[in-house]
């Protein structure tokens, strides 16, 4: 399958093309440098992004911002935020503090990032 | 229909809002309805905020009398009613040697009209020494002494305050569908708020009282909205020009006029376009360019990055060319402000007082011994001294807390504009009373807090909170219901 | 009248940075005054990750990222006043404020700094036509509402402006359960991060429309739509062009002013390039002992840059109060050449110790073009680049030795060379 891209890593934003057969990335062009290369080579066989969201608090309209602990696989990412948004804390809840683990058997903590008391 | 009122009015702009408060002068039970979420809505909300001389209309119309005898009477107005009004000269630029036969026409127009104070034309020398920003073009102005500028808003809110505090009833959002004259010769008002009865009512309906005259009288009017776009330039230029400038107008057009704000900022506009709908109040590329363009002679480097908003305004513009002001024959009891387009803010004092006379004379209304002409403003943290804000921080300490971060309003300040008699009901309303949100950032930073307030105050939820009722609202929902999942 | 000795009006990213810099500088008598209930400033509602690369070597939300820095203040104990709302800077430095718990206060500073941050370009200012509808906002007060006070302002969205605000918020309306239908940009390129645009918009397939503005408002009662058309090189509509997008919520991402109202009342110097106070190396500005840094001197790309400049600006600033900051002296006027927009510092101090650093955006998009400094008309530096853009702030440093001459300079010109076609 052919993948076609725009680099992320500085503002040239290379548009990449490379094909992909499932298994191994093949004919990669575009890039200007080595980090465009690899760029392509993991967005293309396993993208992942940090998801950052908002939970419910107990007791109030106003939500605690979230993220996961680290990147979550690209596919996960609307199931992530339906499992996020039906969550409800109760406070003190403090930076760092899981709120889900493992959100949608991704292997991933979701925690907070900001205190609330 | 159990209580029968002396006038129910009918629209609450700065005429029907000034009439109401004149009536109270009187022992009489006054009605207002207003067809929108607030008063002042309409065109008393957005023209051009001058108090004019008086040199402009035709000699021997109703727009010249009433002109000259309205301006007279502002002094007395901030007096009384606490408005903002100064006078700051009017000047009538000519941009060619061959204006001045048309100044020399206008002087004499407004000699005719008794226009007071200093009316006479000034030479390029004094015009520059007077206005150093004029374009190069300038040749020479017809300088009128008795032009001013007033808060609009403030004065409609003014006049409704003070007449609610001396018994008027206000309703809002109170549409009237109908009118008929009944056998006893009162009037039925019926609106979407319920059905009075009235010994008379007053036209003041502005875009729509030609509706109103047209149910009732066969001396029929029709009013085309003339739409005017405008730009307000932020208060950093408030020195730029100190007098309104008039353009002379010629045969390429009415002129565009640039005129400092008691507010401060400057405002530049407004275009004139006969249009069909009188709800039609958007701003168009081509209107906005236009006032730019014409502006530019008055003003050579409009600074465009120091824009903070555009908006346009409809004149009730009628078919004859003046006022439709009083009772018409075929229809007694029901008093017509028809047509009442510029100079109809200046005007406003002068036609309220001779309308609320016709009509006290008409009904044999007697006078309100207890009648109190004072109204006091809400009190404005910007422009206290230290000693009057460490005041008004003891005895309130909202004034501790500045909301409107660009025009210094405080917390204080809103939550009384929403308690006043005939309060704020939403954001555009709030903006009127204080001018929270009027400043460079145009509401982006106090938006969220003013909604909460509103909110609070009015004891419902910050969702149901709109710009200017009806279907205006802020926002569509919680992401969480109080803790509860939203899913 | 109370007494400081570093008066910090801002507690957002610039104004922790410059009280943490001040004092890590040995400061011990610090005052920060903050409009807000909570320190942190516009961090507080940026709740995505990618803050903190260069400062901390990891990726961080907004609030995390301004946790770091509270939490120095907190350990330092350095005494903050939020709720407070400066009402009035004097150019002898005396602070006017308002709050609610402690009514009118005078506070006489030695040293002043300047961290105020900025604010939105509203829509007023575009003069874009159409309807005076509720349904339109710009993208940081929308942002406010869901991220701070949970509130959603609409479902159907167009954003005008591609700067990374507006970038954030496509994909946080989408993450919120909305529709985005457009990210509407004026210019042929985007002033936001290419990450951004990947991620924010080629993620969930919200198109880009590059030279393309927003020309009309449609709605009464709330926004119903948006007429949007194509832009020319002249960035005037092209007619014919237009097409009608159905949406409640237009969010406006097109540019940050910086707040200077209460620099100008100090007298200090604003500079037309940057909006922002005029100031030398040391990041003092034309009024002595008053500092400026963050997005009140100069709208930064990344927040890692303005703790950077602001905590030198603290440091700077304690010096000052010891009397040990050069004053005095020539300054050299900073020039911008070809290409460069919105430099800072404006001026150079001919006594400038240890180095001098200059930050700039480029005016357009440059490929494989050169960052060149000259003093007395001789390069001072001549830095290859491979992509410059208006979105990415450039940097350079320059150590002093390299500045002979610099006494006697009278300009210092930064600009950037283009290969020939």
């Amino acid at each position: 399958m052919k993948y076609e891209l725009t680099c992320i890593n500085c503002p040239m934003g290379c548009r990449i093309t490379a094909d992909y057969d499932g298994k191994e990335v093949t004919n990669i062009q575009g890039f200007t440098c080595a980090r465009g290369k690899a760029y392509a080579q993991t967005e293309i066989t396993d993208p992942t992004r940090m998801v950052t969201a908002l939970v419910g608090v107990e007791g109030t309209h106003v939500p605690l911002s979230v993220k996961t602990q680290t990147p979550i696989r690209k596919p996960l990412i609307f199931d992530a935020l339906s499992e996020i948004r039906k969550t409800v804390v109760v406070p003190p809840v403090h930076i760092g503090d899981v709120v889900i683990s493992d959100v949608c058997g991704s292997g991933v903590n979701v925690i907070a990032t900001e205190n609330i008391e | 229909m159990n209580e029968i009122y002396d006038v129910i009015i009918i629209g609450g702009g700065v005429v029907g809002c000034g009439t109401a408060r004149e009536l109270m002068r009187r022992k009489a039970k006054v009605l207002l309805l207003e067809k929108t979420n607030d008063i002042c809505n309409g065109q008393s909300k957005a023209n051009t905020a001058i108090i004019h001389g008086g040199y402009d209309a035709k000699p021997g119309t109703l727009k010249a009398k009433f002109n000259v005898l309205g301006n007279a009477m502002f002094d007395q107005l901030h007096e009384e009613l606490d408005v903002p009004v100064q006078w700051n000269t009017s000047l009538v630029v000519s941009f060619s040697e061959e204006g001045h036969a048309s100044l020399e026409k206008l002087l004499d127009q407004g000699r005719q009209n008794g226009v007071r104070g200093e009316l006479r034309i000034i030479d390029e020398a004094e015009l520059r020494q007077r206005e150093p920003n004029v374009g190069s073009e300038a040749k020479e102005a017809l300088l009128v002494g008795a032009g001013g500028i007033v808060c609009p808003y403030e004065l409609t809110v003014a006049y409704a305050e003070n007449a609610a505090m001396n018994g008027a009833e206000f309703l809002r959002n109170a549409k009237v569908t109908n009118l008929k004259k009944l056998e006893n010769g009162n009037w039925k008002v019926v609106s979407t708020v319920g059905t009075f009865e009235t010994r008379a009512v007053v036209n003041a309906a502005g875009a729509y009282s030609d509706v109103f005259n047209n149910m009732v009288s066969e001396q029929k009017v029709h009013i085309r909205p003339r739409r005017g776009e405008y730009y307000i330039v932020d208060k950093k230029y408030r020195d730029v020009f100190h007098a309104a400038m008039f353009q002379l107008p010629t045969k390429m057009g009415k002129g565009i006029l640039v005129a400092p704000t008691v507010d401060g900022t400057v405002l530049i506009g407004p275009t004139a376009e006969d249009i069909d709908d009188k709800e039609d109040k958007r701003t168009t590329a081509f209107g906005l360019a236009k006032t730019l363009r014409e502006a530019a002679r008055t003003w050579e480097h409009i600074p465009t990055r120091a824009f903070i908003t555009t908006f346009s305004g409809l004149r009730a513009t009628g078919d004859k060319g003046d006022f439709v002001l009083g009772e018409p024959e075929d229809a007694p009891g029901f008093f017509n402000c028809c047509a009442v387009e510029s100079p109809g803010l200046t005007s406003s004092p002068a036609i309220a007082k001779w309308l609320s006379e016709e009509i006290a004379g008409k009904l044999d209304l007697k006078e309100n011994p207890d009648f109190n002409p004072i109204r006091k403003a809400i009190p404005k943290f910007r422009e206290m001294n230290a000693a009057e804000r460490e005041a008004a921080i003891k005895a309130n300490p909202d004034f501790g807390k500045v909301v409107c971060r660009c025009e210094t309003v405080t917390e204080a300040e809103i939550r009384e504009a929403i308690r006043r008699p005939v309060g704020a009901l939403d954001i555009d309303g709030i903006k009127r009373r204080t001018r929270a949100g009027m400043g460079r950032c145009q509401a982006g930073f106090c938006t969220p807090r003013t909604v909460e307030i509103l909110a609070e105050e009015l004891g419902v939820s910050p969702l149901e909170v709109t710009k200017f009722g009806g279907d205006s609202k802020l926002l569509q929902g919680y992401l969480f219901e109080e803790g509860k999942n939203n899913a | 009248m109370r007494n400081t000795d570093i008066l910090i009006i801002g507690g957002g990213p610039a104004g922790l940075a410059a009280a943490v810099g001040a004092y890590e500088a040995g400061a011990r008598d610090i005052l920060i005054l903050d409009r807000e209930e909570r320190l942190g400033g516009i961090l507080k509602q940026c709740i995505h990750n990618g803050f903190g690369l260069h400062t901390f070597k990891e990726e961080l939300t907004g609030p995390e990222y301004a946790q770091r820095f509270i939490e120095k203040v907190l350990a330092y104990q350095i005494p903050y006043q939020t709720e407070t709302m400066v009402l009035d800077v004097s150019a002898d430095k005396v602070v006017t404020c308002v709050s609610r718990k402690n009514g009118l206060e005078q506070i006489q500073a030695k040293a002043v700094i300047l961290c105020m941050g900025c604010r939105e370009r509203p829509r007023g200012s575009l003069g874009t036509p159409g309807e005076r509808c509720p349904g339109i906002f710009t993208a940081g007060t929308a942002q406010k509402f869901t991220n701070l006070e949970g509130l959603m302002p609409g479902k159907e969205v167009v954003i005008l402006g591609s700067g990374d605000i507006g970038l954030i918020m496509a994909r946080r309306m989408t993450f919120l359960g909305a529709k985005v239908h457009a990210c509407v940009e004026l210019m042929p390129y985007s002033s936001g991060l290419k990450r951004n645009i990947v991620q924010c918009l080629d993620d969930f397939g919200i198109p880009l429309l590059l030279s393309h503005t927003v020309v009309d408002i449609h709605g009464r009662e709330h926004l119903e739509g948006v007429t949007v058309a194509e832009v020319g090189p002249d960035l005037k509509p092209i007619p014919g062009t237009e097409k009608y997008f159905p949406c409640d919520t237009l969010l406006l991402s097109v540019g940050l002013i910086p707040e200077n109202e209460l620099s100008e009342m100090a007298g200090v110097k604003i500079a037309p390039s940057t909006s922002g106070a005029e100031v030398d190396e040391q990041l003092q500005t034309s009024v002595p002992g008053i500092f400026s840094a963050g997005n009140v001197l100069h709208v930064h790309d990344l927040v890692d840059f303005v703790s950077e400049e602001a905590m030198k600006a603290g440091a700077n600033a304690y010096r000052y109060v010891q009397g040990q900051l050069p004053q005095g002296g020539r300054k050299v006027p900073v020039q911008m050449g070809f290409g460069v927009g919105g430099i800072v510092p404006q001026f150079v101090s001919e006594n400038a110790e240890d180095k001098v650093s200059f930050m700039f955006r480029p005016r357009n998009v440059y490929r494989n073009a050169k960052v060149i400094v000259e003093m007395n008309r001789e390069q001072v530096l001549s830095k290859k680049t491979m992509i410059l853009a208006p979105g990415e702030m450039v940097n350079l440093s320059i150590p002093v030795e390299k500045l002979k001459g610099l006494d006697k300079a009278d300009s210092i010109l930064v600009r950037i060379e283009v290969p020939e076609a």
